[in-house]
Parts: structure tokens; C-alpha cells; sequence
């Protein structure tokens, strides 16, 4: 069985290459993810998003819940509508996956969670429930779209009633606000200003429609996935999973140690592999020969071997790149060989950021 | 379904030949190839006097999404490349058929172009994908 989002005819009737996600049909390209790409750097560009999984958590020990599930730290939220960037780890410190949370009061939080993780996320947060008074509750009956690129801001505006405008003017980035009826986050997956709106699924093609209307390009998850990896933004499943230390995913910032006896799950194990310094690391790669850099592809450094966890060809940058877990001891500016259809091929390594704003990050 | 012009002969594997009718044919790939590979960023040609059998993999088409081995699909020895490809790889997404042509081949012999298939074979051998 295929899930389709509330989305799916407005797609169709735009054109839209599907494929197969993770059990849902999404949009991969209207056309040429190139052209969708550089609409979002350049302009504005929208994605549905509506199959990413909003997970409300409430109760009077929603916040000590959290502070237990999360590597980060929940404490750190003290004014309303704040997110946090965080992973979620096993008792072994494997990432079971990464999400945004959203503050309200400590008693009132979301979570918006990938949804290839779906099942696997609810069943561990339901089962680290016990003992805690708080509800877990899943919100399907939500679309997502993500609107994205220098002009997304000014382009929703249009269509926004004053009172949704007056709500979201001046929000500062990492805020979600409850609008009327949309949710407005000034939230993103791409590197660039923008909002990620949720909105009741009765309303959510004319929002769609609207939106354009008003001159927003819609963009399917080829763009995205370029869009990313640009912005140096890890994917679930390629650059980290259950198997990787949030310390080998570049996720060590994410990690809230302080207070030393904030008791989070996976605690234990990832101090003393930060106390070891002997977790692998993820680095950018960038090739500016022909060819394009692949996941899977095997990475020869002097320290010994790695891996590229996601490669693309990167559109902005009109070279490859990519993101490659290697040993800790590879540092940015080295160069390091990657083999490539029989033949090896020296690249340089980064820190794994690449475009930001529109902007190269690269020296 | 994709464009599949009537006047052009087909490799299952995706490449359209075009005979010119000087013992010369062009060389593609088809409109349905493109659309599966999406979109291009390199095409790496091969040598201008290249001597290619049939089968041979003799150029890469690497899109966004994946490399993908380009074959020839008959024996021969390349006369010409499209050196636009260099600058606009894009043409293969924009005009498969026509400006987004690869190589030309000087044919080792004629009588090759009959084994290869018509517009009709090569949309039942993608129907069979």
C-alpha cells in the first residue's frame, strides 16, 4: 500500500515525475530538479512535505520526558514557539533519528520527525513513556509545505492574512507560530531563509495553489536532496542511522552534556567514546574534475578508509560534492582520494557546508 | 509514453541511430532514457578515430541521479563527437532526438543496422521493463 499526501493530485496535474519514498509517492522532479534547485537559490521554490510525521507530546512531564529521549536539551527552550535541532539516540548512542522540537510551555511541545523513521520513532518514544504523565499523539491530519529561497518570505506574505502577517513579522530563524489556522515555522532543509507551513489537510491545495500563484516554484525531492547536501544537512538513513554515533555525524554540537547530570539515554556510551576520540567523523568532499562523487564510493585517506555517506553533483557550485565519514585524525584542507569507476581521483576535504543564502562556502 | 520516432533504429539499450546515408550514422540516446537518468551534468564523448565494436561501452551519461554507460550500438569508427555536449550536457534532457545527438560512426558494415530494432520493437522492449 502507497501512502499519497493530501498533495498528490496538484502533483499530477503539475506534472510531476513520482516515485516511491519510503512507502509514499512523492514528487522527485516537475520537470529538471535543476532548474528547481536554482529556484529555490535564487527565488523561491516550495516542497510537500506532508509526509513528514508531527508528533505532539503534552503533559505535565513533557519537558522531563524529553530531557531523558533527546540528546539535546529541551531546558535550553525558554521562550515560546523556539525549536531545537536534535537526535535521538539508543541505550548503544546510535541515532534512531534526528527532529526538530518545537516549545510552547513546559508542558506542550512538537516534534516533526522523518517519516521513514515513523514507526520505528513512535514505537520508542511510546515504550520510554512509562512512567512519565504526559500523551504522545500523532497529527495526520496536517499537510506540510515547505517554502524556501530569498523571495519565499516576501511571496507567502502575499497571501497571508494581516494577523498571520503581524504574527510572523520579525520571527527570528529556528521559531514555529500558530497563525489563524497554519502553523509557521521559519524552519528549512535547504540553506536558505523561508517558512515550513503546516496546515489542516481541507485547506492545504488551495494553500498549495495559492502559493503558485503567487510565483513559488514547486520542487520535488531531487532538488531537495541537492538542496541539502549544499547546505551541509544530513540525511537520515545515508549519513547517519542506528549503527552511528551522533560523534560520527557531525552531530557533536547537538549534544547537550551540560548539566552533567541530565540523564539522557545514550549518555553513558557517548562519553566515553568523546573520552576515547576514537568515533570516525563527517567531512565535506569536493571534486572539481569531472564526474560526480556517489554514496557508497570508498575514500582512501594516509589515516586509512572511509565512506561517502550522500554525493550529488551540486548545481550552485557546478562541481561535485559530497560528505564522506572518514578517521578523525583527516583534517579540513586535506586531500584525500576517492575511487571512482576503477580509477582514483583526488579530492579535497572541507567542512561539510558547501552553499549557504546562495552563497559558496568554499574558499 | 515518450516520443519514439519512426524514422530511427534502436538498441535495447537505450541509444537511437540515425542513418545519414554516406555509410555515416548518428548516435543518442532515446527520449525514455533521458527521462529515466534525469538531469545531465556531464557526457564524457569518446576519441574522434576510435575504432568501436558493437556493444562496446564507449561513453558515459551522468545525470544528476546516476552514471549511466552509453554502448555502441554498432561497429565502426567514430567520425565525429558533439562537442556541445561539453558546455550544454543539458541538450540530451532538451532535445534527445536531435541537438542532444552523442557521437557519428563510420560503419564497418551496413548490413548491421537491420539487426537493430524499429520504433515499434523498441517501445515493446521498454513496455517489457
Amino acid at each position: 500500500m502507497t501512502n499519497k499526501t493530501v498533495l498528490h493530485a496538484k502533483h499530477l496535474e503539475a506534472g510531476a515525475k513520482m516515485v516511491d519514498f519510503h512507502g509514499w509517492e512523492m514528487p522527485i522532479n516537475y520537470g529538471s530538479q535543476i532548474e528547481e534547485h536554482h529556484a529555490v537559490r535564487q527565488d523561491a521554490g516550495m516542497f510537500d512535505v506532508s509526509h513528514m510525521t508531527i508528533v505532539d507530546i503534552k503533559g505535565n512531564d513533557a519537558k522531563a520526558y524529553l530531557r531523558r529521549l533527546m540528546i539535546n536539551d529541551v531546558a535550553k527552550l525558554e521562550v515560546a514557539g523556539k525549536a531545537l535541532y536534535t537526535g535521538m539516540c539508543n541505550e548503544a548512542g546510535g541515532v534512531i533519528d534526528d527532529l526538530i522540537i518545537y516549545f510552547f510551555t513546559d508542558t506542550d511541545y512538537r516534534l516533526v520527525v522523518n517519516s521513514a523513521t515513523r514507526e520505528k520513532d513512535l514505537a520508542w518514544m511510546n515504550k520510554q513513556a512509562e512512567g512519565f504523565d504526559i500523551t504522545i499523539t500523532e497529527r495526520p491530519e496536517f499537510g506540510m509545505i515547505a517554502v524556501q529561497g530569498p523571495e519565499a518570505k516576501a511571496k507567502v506574505a502575499t497571501i497571508l492574512t494581516a494577523e498571520q502577517n503581524a504574527a510572523v513579522e520579525g520571527m527570528k530563524p529556528f521559531f514555529g507560530v500558530q497563525a489563524g489556522d497554519l502553523f509557521i515555522a521559519t524552519t528549512g532543509y535547504t540553506g536558505e531563509n523561508g517558512y515550513e507551513i503546516v496546515v489542516p489537510e481541507a485547506q492545504a491545495a488551495d494553500l498549495w495553489q495559492q502559493l503558485v500563484d503567487a510565483g513559488v516554484k514547486p520542487c520535488g525531492l531531487g532538488a531537495r536532496d541537492t538542496l541539502r547536501l549544499e547546505a551541509g544537512m544530513n540525511l537520515y538513513g545515508l549519513d547517519m542511522d542506528e549503527a552511528i554515533s551522533p560523534l560520527a555525524a557531525n552531530m557533536a554540537w547537538t549534544i547537550a552534556w551540560e548539566p552533567a547530570d541530565r540523564d539522557f539515554i545514550g549518555r553513558e556510551v557517548l562519553t566515553a567514546q568523546r573520552e576515547a576520540g576514537d568515533q570516525a567523523k563527517l567531512v565535506g568532499l569536493v571534486m572539481t574534475e569531472k564526474g560526480v562523487l556517489r554514496t557508497g564510493l570508498k575514500v582512501i585517506a594516509e589515516a586509512g578508509e572511509g565512506v561517502i555517506t550522500s554525493g550529488t553533483f551540486s548545481p550552485t557550485l557546478q562541481h561535485s560534492i559530497a560528505m564522506a565519514r572518514v578517521p578523525r585524525s583527516v583534517k579540513i584542507g586535506d586531500e584525500v582520494e576517492v575511487e571512482m569507476r576503477k580509477k582514483l581521483v583526488k579530492v579535497k576535504v572541507v567542512k561539510p557546508s558547501f552553499v549557504r543564502n546562495g552563497k559558496s562556502q568554499l574558499d | 509514453m515518450s516520443n519514439i520516432p519512426s524514422e530511427l533504429k534502436y538498441a535495447t539499450s537505450h541509444e537511437w541511430v540515425r542513418n545519414e546515408g554516406n555509410g555515416i550514422v548518428t548516435v543518442g540516446i532515446t527520449e525514455h532514457a533521458q527521462e529515466l537518468l534525469g538531469d545531465m551534468v556531464f557526457v564524457e564523448l569518446p576519441e574522434v578515430g576510435e575504432s568501436v565494436s558493437t556493444g562496446d561501452d564507449v561513453a558515459v551519461a551522468e545525470s544528476v541521479k546516476a552514471a549511466s554507460d552509453i554502448y555502441a550500438p554498432v561497429s565502426g569508427e567514430i567520425v565525429e563527437v558533439n562537442e556541445d555536449l561539453e558546455d550544454s550536457p543539458e541538450l540530451v534532457n532538451s532535445d534527445a532526438f536531435g541537438d542532444g545527438w552523442m557521437f557519428k560512426i563510420k560503419l564497418e558494415d551496413e548490413g548491421e543496422l537491420d539487426s537493430l530494432l524499429d520504433a515499434e520493437g523498441y517501445e515493446n522492449s521498454i513496455d517489457e521493463d
